[in-house]
């Protein structure tokens, strides 16, 4: 076990060095200031400014210049929000896409499964083109769509809860459901997949033989090896979810770290989506290692040290 | 099951930053939607009018704004102008201090200009104090600090030497970049002074927290010299982007104020007139079009006045903005007393084309395809639509559609690539030269390649002209050559502000050109 993580820790390194200076160099390759505006700013002020933020000389130069901060743990200022780190800016909004996020994880895992499970309980039955009907539509239905009808129908129309903002139970409880509804719909299907594949092999017909009942067999025995595919979807799901939704962040007004994906692109931020992005990575890496241990647990035939 | 054990902690962890900060704490007494994320609260830096806004409840300059816009005593207490117009000598307060109990002096507003100016401040709107003799010297490099002509001969008493009489300098002094900061805190914390807990200034109110993205949240400074001028102890600025959001935070009670026209739904707008919380009122802006002056067809004046004449700008506000948006005919709006904007021609198809016809292209034929360059937003697509279908309707010529997201946008516009590209300008200050300044020769907002030695020595004479209503005539002239003449611009609409407010419920926010509304003038009605 230690051998796998210290392997996949190392193999890790050269990926996330690789994503760190592509982003960057990427943001600085795009046309465009950072400290571009509306009001023209005179070239003397951006000279200033580039050099003050370490963006003057060469491209390799300012990725060199940049990687060293960064290996000193400093990953530098945003030059939109001037006189705040980026490290301050993650710290305060990634924690608050973390909640959001593991609830919705929580919640598409709680429901896709028993959900899919049910589905393949009832194959080819109502209940199974009912649950893939349902499944459908949340996949299908983008997020921008069923946000602004959620806070019609629950804010306004039913008054039952808050329509946006952030600070109260109450107020997350319609953002996280809807960034949880389309991956419910994937989770079931992966699911559901999984196991009527599983039910159509030998070990369970010969349990089925033996005389196990039915919901035994599907909830006890087929379940474990049925979630694989499921398993292997969560770790990339997992960290996409926990990073927020620029969609959804905005629409319920949360003040969390989706939004700085692609305002930062556009403005330019080049420290403040490196730092994003490496945020991003690292939980990525980390939710598909877990994912590679969880598969191990689940599937007895998978050795980690082999 | 792992996810049994994993998530819970992970909730548990999420959960201690969820109830810190203000937010946890009970509504505050005003809550408002103030726009996107201040960008920064350093008023030598702030470049926008949600930070001025907030900058402007934190700090108080020479001169401040009322509920109605106007410029009255602020730290201040009386001044003296000479007879030229170019020397002012205010006198302070004298019982006026920082929000640490240190007092404010006259050095202390030297010393915020000066830094302003100092180009390691890198301020983005320096050039505002280059009235001011030696700024604009000492700014370039060209000239020592010593060479900007601000004086404080006391701790109460500033005097400033301006180049030129300027007539609308109060209301410069309560501009953003006018205001004071505290020197010992900025010295010691660098930039990170306007954090909560290094901040110190010396407005009605402090700020107490400020959370990304979410809200800046200020109460009341019991070191404020009026201290029973401010009507409320606390006062929270959210920061939302999206128009509908921030009109569901104002439906459901979340918020009590939306500040600017950008935080309601265009869709809902129409709807909305009449409702007696919405406040819609001239702005000090105006929508317009460029022409790239430097490259045809656009470098022919008679081929710019023709697209300008093909336009039909009613439909364009009538369709797409649905404000209630005044056209525009001039670059300045009306609005600044004395001052006659004049006027552009009115709409006329059949000049337009013979116009084209005598430029050799009638009826549109053999003239090159044309674009029209915009920032990605709504707005500007829709807006840019009916021109283009205006124009091919009217003229006969092919006009494409150019949308860029913003750094581009603003860099094709600093490089002049581009035939026609959407723009629009907010006046900083209430008088025209803050439009008509933007299109002298080789100032960096010109952004047409438009030179015309005329305009330059009209606008030169109007700034050394010590008379008010001459300088206005002198403006008036120079502005004709713009919107009438030489046409390197196509004025499309003047903005409209909107508040929305239930007028029963608060007083003290009241609609005005510079859509200033100083916080510290709200209040609860009749109290």
């Amino acid at each position: 076990m230690l051998t796998f993580l210290a392997r996949r820790f190392i193999s890790s390194i050269p990926v996330v060095i690789a994503v760190l200076a592509l982003c960057f160099l990427l943001v600085r390759i795009a046309p465009g200031s950072p400290f571009a505006a509306e009001r023209a700013l005179d070239a003397r002020t951006k000279a200033v400014l580039e050099t003050k933020y370490g963006l003057s000389g060469s491209l390799p130069e300012q990725l060199l210049r940049y990687g060293s901060r960064v290996l000193r743990g400093d990953l530098g200022d945003s030059l939109k929000f001037r006189g705040r780190t980026v490290a301050e800016i993650i710290g305060q909004s990634l924690p608050r896409s973390l909640l959001i996020g593991s609830i919705s994880f929580t919640l598409a895992l709680a429901l896709g499964i028993p959900l899919g499970a049910y589905a393949a309980a009832q194959h080819r039955g109502k209940g199974d083109s009912f649950f893939n009907s349902l499944a459908l539509l949340t996949l299908s239905t983008p997020t921008f769509v069923l946000a602004p009808v959620s806070v019609l129908v629950f804010a306004f129309g039913l008054k039952l809860l808050p329509p946006a903002g952030w600070g109260t139970p109450s107020q997350l409880i319609l953002p996280a459901f809807c960034l949880a509804i389309p991956f419910i719909g994937a989770a079931a299907r992966l699911t559901r997949a999984g196991l009527l594949d599983t039910l159509n092999s030998d070990f369970v017909r010969a349990a089925r033989a033996k005389g196990v009942s039915e919901a035994s067999l599907v909830y006890r025995h087929a379940l474990r090896p049925a979630i694989l595919p499921l398993v292997a979807y969560a770790g990339p799901l997992a960290a996409n979810i926990l990073t927020g939704s620029l969609v959804i962040e905005e629409v319920f007004a949360i003040p969390g770290i989706g939004q700085f994906f692609v305002n930062g692109v556009i403005n330019r931020d080049v420290f403040l989506v490196s730092g994003v992005v490496l945020v991003y990575c690292f939980l990525l890496l980390l939710f598909n290692l877990m994912a590679d241990w969880l598969t191990a647990l689940l599937d007895p035939r998978i050795r980690l040290s082999s | 099951m792992i996810f049994r054990r994993v998530f819970p902690g992970l909730l548990g962890l999420s959960c201690l930053f969820f109830f810190s900060g203000c937010g946890s704490q009970p509504r505050a007494d005003l809550v408002l939607c103030n726009g996107a994320e201040p960008q920064t609260l350093d008023p030598a830096l702030v470049s926008g009018q949600l930070e001025g806004r907030i900058c402007a409840a934190l700090h108080e300059g020479l001169t401040r704004r009322d509920a109605r816009g106007k410029s009255i005593p602020g730290a201040a207490q009386s001044w003296k102008i000479s007879p030229d117009g170019k020397t002012y000598t205010f006198t302070l307060r004298p019982d006026m201090k920082w929000s640490n109990g240190d007092p404010v002096t006259a050095e202390d507003f030297r010393y915020s200009w000066v830094r302003a100016l100092d180009p390691a401040t890198a301020s983005p709107y320096a050039e505002i104090l280059f009235f001011i003799r030696g700024a604009e010297d000492f700014q370039a490099g060209r000239a020592p600090v010593a060479a900007v002509e601000v004086v404080a001969p006391d701790a109460g008493t500033l005097v400033v030497h301006l180049k030129n009489p300027v007539p609308f300098f109060l209301s410069l002094t309560s501009f953003t970049t006018y205001l004071p900061v505290h020197r010992a805190t900025v010295e010691k914390h660098g930039d990170r002074w306007t954090r909560p807990e290094h901040w110190v200034g010396n407005g009605p109110y402090r700020l107490k927290a400020w959370r990304v993205n979410d809200r800046v949240c200020l109460e009341k400074n019991p070191a404020y010299h009026s201290p029973e001028r401010i009507r409320l102890n606390r006062i929270d600025a959210l920061a939302v982007t999206r128009a509908s959001t921030a009109f569901n935070l104002y439906s459901s009670g979340q918020a009590d104020v939306l500040l600017d026209k950008g935080l309601i739904p265009s869709l809902i707008l129409p709807k909305l007139r009449g409702r007696p919380d919405f406040h819609p009122a001239p702005l000090f802006a105006t929508y317009f079009y460029r022409f790239n002056v430097t490259r045809p067809p656009f470098d022919n004046p008679k081929i710019r006045r023709a697209f300008s004449l093909a336009l039909n700008k009613e439909a364009v506000v009538d369709k797409m903005t649905r404000g209630g948006e005044p056209i525009a005919l001039s670059l300045t709006p009306r609005g600044v007393p004395g001052y006659r904007p004049p006027e552009g021609p009115a709409q006329d198809e059949d000049t337009a084309r013979a116009l084209l016809r005598d430029a050799g292209f009638p009826n549109g034929q053999g003239f090159p395809r044309v674009s029209i360059l915009y920032n990605k937003s709504e707005l500007n697509e829709q807006v840019a639509v009916e021109v283009q279908a205006q124009w091919t309707r009217a003229l006969g010529v092919q006009v494409e559609l150019r949308n860029q997201e913003w750094a581009t946008y603003l860099r094709s516009l600093d490089t002049l690539d581009f035939d026609i590209a959407r723009s629009s300008w907010v006046g900083d200050y209430d008088d025209p030269l803050t439009f008509l300044d933007c299109f002298a020769t080789g100032r960096g907002n010109n952004r047409t390649g438009w030179s015309d030695a005329t305009y330059d020595h009209l606008l030169a004479r109007a700034q050394a002209e010590a008379n008010p209503a001459s300088r206005f005539r002198l403006l008036e002239q120079a502005e004709e050559i713009l919107v009438s003449r030489a046409m390197p611009i196509l004025p499309i609409y003047h903005f409209v502000g909107c508040l929305m407010f239930d007028p029963g419920k608060l007083d003290g926010l009241l609609p005005n050109l510079l859509d200033e509304h100083p916080f510290a003038e709200i209040g609860p009605k009749g109290k």
